[in-house]
């Protein structure tokens, strides 16, 4: 079984290669079926392996099993996480690809295998970072999701904001990956080691009285790339600008799975690297994830609720929610950690959905502008009411299962931390019900235009031309993600069963309480509540003065972003120095 | 010049400058002589009569890596053809042939065989030798394009047909993997350098699938470097806008 | 002087992130950022040296004659710079386009997406 682990890798990169070597040659629908096949066959693989990883499955690459305690091979980590995340971004592939089965204009002249191999790369390269059990390996397949993560981004060539946003995430997120390698490095020179737990051995080893300044630099720039990922404040800057302009299936998969593996990323490499004595204290890191964590939570919802593009509004909530992921991580219980990674699965499916409604509005009307669409979408009321439910189930409206991971998360966080997760999840909701009841309800009066904004009229379709009517596959998609969504909240077992995949330890498993309902209610009532006087009295929810310094730092200039990026990487280091400094 | 940005860059500069300076203060120093993962590896490499360490560890010992890092040219490629494809608003004109000088033509088509040879000499004993697939394609891939200062654009185009390449790109990335995958098959790890005899050391048949891979890479990066090229090249020489549109 | 090395990488990682951040062309932007990325290379190379190492190269040397440098950093670095090239072709990419849909590859001048 487990020489079965890194096929999640070679499967869709062979699916790829197959694509490109007779995509000239073969028509397109049997360019998608192919495309279709191998992801869904992977898949399938990735889920067989999830539900043997108990005991953790782990392949040394190369049949290189190690001498003594030390091996030269890579080590590929197959545990409930690491294939959970596969499995997750495997599915979630497969539904961007059903959902583009007619969705593009015709690919580029004689490359119709080019996008769907893509996209296969894109998925290999997610299964490979999650399964990474070598820093080294991880910042391999850290760098093959980001190219063609750019590349996906800019697809859209003639869109002038496209090739903006791509360069952008291009050129922030190689930065975070060069902070990365150094951090890298600097482990190397100290440890000798590559594979992330002997790492962890070395530092233990040769630091038993505490961290020094190199683990702590080592420590602050491998985090630094993991956060530029994840989009962390000060490190978010790049999320909005390109994932407003990806085309619609590659933004359900950028804000679905690859902002979360860069959490994902910070979880395992602090679990297995630095955990020990000779690594950065517990405390330290609390601090650090727990405050960045909650700015960004607070700074994605608050930006999130001044947007008027609809893409990019959906694009500051995934900043948000990822905010509280980080806070959720932060903690270091493995409660929290359960109820982080039933979050993240139920936010995958809502938010995928929500982008999926947000492409059908774009290629029906080529507009996604809150303002010049109000009351178009009347006649779209499948998108309408999936809009609605999405937006509930970003609230966290029982039984979604972004509602339990939500409940078991701030419970485990508990005190002032529940107030960011409960108002996060409420603004960010409020917003999509807000642009719901404007544009497919008609409700409200037209709003008025703002100075410092980025408006989403006079967009090109992603189809060939304006779209009479919706494709089947572009409402259906969403509706088997939000329906995912709801059914991890009630279909019994699953919250404990996620529970045992993210730690064998076990918190005794996920499930409702009467606390965690409430909480979920008060949310999505508060939801309701915005979005309610958002319509009916505008100019009371108009940006308030204070607001308007928070939306001009979002320049969509790049120097700005790296500028930033530096202050973040400092900020890091403030925040972990008091354990090297007490050590 | 803006001047928030300035102040954020000036703290975040110096906050990331102490933080860095303060380790390498700590790191150990250079030259120093404790390297346990070299030391294994260069162990391990001669176990497999491989004479080139680096080829050892790139093919064999962290040959999952180069997989990845092969994948990220693929993938280059892929985005480059995708990106640089002709807009909706532009059009391809032939280039016009341009005059190139006496000395200048000479000398490109002399060395153009010469640089074609050496870059197929340093991937075939990249084994052996400093050098390699990535080190031997990129020389290979230049060499064609001596053809382009020496002639011009055309010419170049009659020796590179561009979907020919990318075919090759695209097997040779396929080969990679089934040579990955082949050990799987046989029931053992992804990449193993278990299936081939490893041959005497020092000998280009030598490292057991080492030669393979290196190979496979060798086309890979040399058909990619082409077509990264090619795409480049098009934007400036081929493709225009159209005007009055 | 046994930091200096080290302390060259750090320079390079710093030079290029300013360039990045004060950049009037999208074009020097990605080559700052083949700087930064270069600090990379110095650092991993500077990590794995041996005084008085050679080449971990067997062909024309007896094995265990002579100390070799650290041949997995030369592997790591060798990636590196396949990562290298190919990231700043993708982005060399996005500039062209940038250049023919804005009609600038000035950063400053780009104003479409903000707020």
């Amino acid at each position: 079984m487990r020489h079965l682990l890194p096929l999640l890798v070679a499967l869709p990169l062979l699916g790829a290669a197959l694509l490109v070597a007779t995509g000239r040659r073969l028509p397109r629908v049997a360019v998608e079926i192919t495309g279709f096949t191998v992801c869904g066959g992977t898949a399938a693989l990735a889920l067989v392996l999830l539900l043997n990883s108990a005991p953790p499955l782990t392949e040394w690459v190369g049949a290189w099993p190690p001498a003594g305690r030390e091996s030269v091979g890579i080590l590929v980590v197959g545990d409930g996480p690491a294939l959970g995340m596969a499995t997750l971004a495997s599915l979630l592939t497969l539904a961007a690809l059903a959902y583009s089965w007619r969705y593009f204009d015709a690919p580029p002249h004689g490359h119709t295998g080019a996008y769907t191999a893509l996209m296969l790369v894109f998925q290999g390269a997610m299964c490979g970072f999650a399964l990474a059990g070598d820093l080294f390996n991880a910042f391999v397949f850290f760098e093959l999701m980001s190219v063609v993560a750019y590349a996906l981004t800019g697809y859209r060539i003639d869109e002038a904001k496209a090739v903006q946003g791509a360069l952008t995430f291009g050129i922030v997120n190689s930065l975070g990956a060069y902070a990365l390698l150094m951090g890298i490095a600097l482990l190397y020179a100290r440890t000798g080691e590559l594979a992330m737990a002997r790492i962890g051995h070395g530092l233990d080893a040769a630091g038993p009285g505490g961290p020094d300044a190199l683990v702590l630099a080592s420590f602050v720039l491998v985090l630094t790339g993991l956060l530029v990922k994840a989009a962390a404040v000060p490190f978010h800057f790049w999320l909005p600008d390109a994932h407003a302009v990806a085309p619609t299936p590659v933004c359900m998969l950028l804000s679905g799975v690859m902002v979360e593996l860069g959490a994902y990323g910070v979880w395992r490499v602090y679990g297995t690297v630095f955990a020990g004595p000779g690594g950065i204290p517990a405390a330290d890191l609390t601090r650090a994830l727990v405050t960045l964590g909650a700015l960004t939570a607070v700074t994605g919802a608050v930006m999130c609720w001044y947007q008027r593009h609809i893409k990019r509004l959906l694009a500051y909530s995934t900043v948000a929610h990822t905010g509280l992921f980080l806070v959720g991580l932060g903690v270091l219980t493995p409660e929290a950690d359960d109820g982080v990674a039933l979050y993240l699965l139920g936010h995958a499916g809502v938010k995928a959905a929500l982008f999926a409604c947000a492409g059908a509005l774009l290629d029906r009307f080529g507009s996604v502008d809150e303002h010049s669409l109000h009351g178009r979408g009347r006649p779209l009321r499948a998108t309408g009411v999936m809009c609605a439910v999405g937006a509930l189930g970003l609230a966290g409206l029982p039984p979604f299962g972004t509602a339990l991971g939500k409940a078991v998360a701030e419970e485990a966080v508990g005190g002032p931390l529940t107030v960011v997760y409960v108002a996060a999840s409420a603004i960010t909701a409020g917003a999509v019900l807000r642009v719901t009841a404007r544009v497919f309800l008609g409700l409200g009066p037209r709003p008025r235009d703002a100075e410092y904004e980025t408006s989403g009229s006079h967009e090109e379709p992603e189809t060939t031309g304006l779209l009479s009517r919706v494709p089947d596959t572009m409402t259906t998609v969403p509706a088997v993600l939000l329906a995912a969504a709801l059914a991890m909240g009630v279909v019994p077992g699953f919250g404990a069963l996620v529970a045992r995949s993210v730690g064998p330890a076990g918190s005794g498993g996920a499930h409702w309480t009467a606390h965690g309902v409430l909480l979920g209610v008060a949310s999505t009532a508060l939801a309701v509540a915005l979005a309610g006087l958002a319509v009916t009295r505008p100019d009371w929810t108009a940006a308030p003065g204070w607001a308007a310094p928070l939306r001009r730092l979002q320049s969509g200039h790049v120097g700005d972003y790296v500028a930033w990026l530096l202050v973040g990487t400092t900020v890091l280091g403030a925040l972990a120095l008091p354990g090297v400094l007490g050590s | 010049m803006n001047r928030l940005r300035l102040w954020l860059l000036a703290v975040g500069g110096a906050g990331l400058a102490a933080l860095l300076v303060a380790a390498c203060l700590d790191l150990p120093g250079f030259g120093g002589d404790r390297h346990p993962y070299g030391d294994r590896a260069v162990h391990a490499s001669l176990l497999r009569h491989t004479a080139n360490t680096v080829a050892s560890v790139n093919f064999d010992q962290r040959a999952y890596d180069t997989l990845g890092e092969m994948s990220i040219l693929f993938a280059a490629v892929l985005g480059c053809v995708v990106l640089l494809r002709q807009a909706r608003d532009e059009h391809r004109a032939p280039p016009e042939p341009a005059g190139v000088a006496r000395p200048v033509r000479r000398y490109a088509l002399l060395v153009l065989p010469v640089a074609l040879v050496t870059g197929l000499y340093v991937i075939a004993h990249g084994q052996l030798s400093p050098g390699g697939g990535f080190q031997g394609g990129v020389v290979a891939a230049t060499a064609l394009h001596l053809l382009y200062l020496g002639a011009d654009y055309g010419a170049l185009e009659r020796v590179r047909p561009l979907g020919v390449y990318e075919t090759t790109d695209a097997l040779a990335t396929g080969a990679y993997l089934v040579l990955g995958l082949a050990p799987v098959l046989a029931g053992t790890a992804f990449l193993a350098n278990t299936l081939l005899p490893y041959g005497t050391f020092n000998t280009l048949s030598s490292g057991g699938t080492v030669p393979l891979l290196n190979a496979a890479i060798g086309m890979e990066v040399a058909s990619a470097a082409v077509v990264l090229l090619a795409h480049f090249l098009d934007q400036a020489v081929e493709i225009e806008e159209e005007h009055g549109s | 002087m046994h930091v200096l090395p080290y302390l060259v990488a750090v320079h390079l990682f710093l030079t290029g992130c300013y360039g990045l951040a004060t950049s009037r062309n999208l074009i020097h932007a990605v080559g700052c950022l083949a700087v930064c990325q270069s600090a990379t290379y110095v650092l991993l190379l500077a990590v794995g040296y041996r005084d008085g190492g050679t080449a971990p190269v067997f062909s024309d040397i007896r094995p265990g004659s002579r100390p070799v440098v650290d041949p997995v950093v030369q592997a790591l670095t060798l990636t590196d710079i396949v990562v290298g090239a190919t990231v700043t072709a993708l982005l060399l990419a996005l500039v062209l386009q940038i250049a023919k849909r804005h009609g600038t590859v000035d950063p400053d001048e780009l104003r479409e997406l903000r707020g």
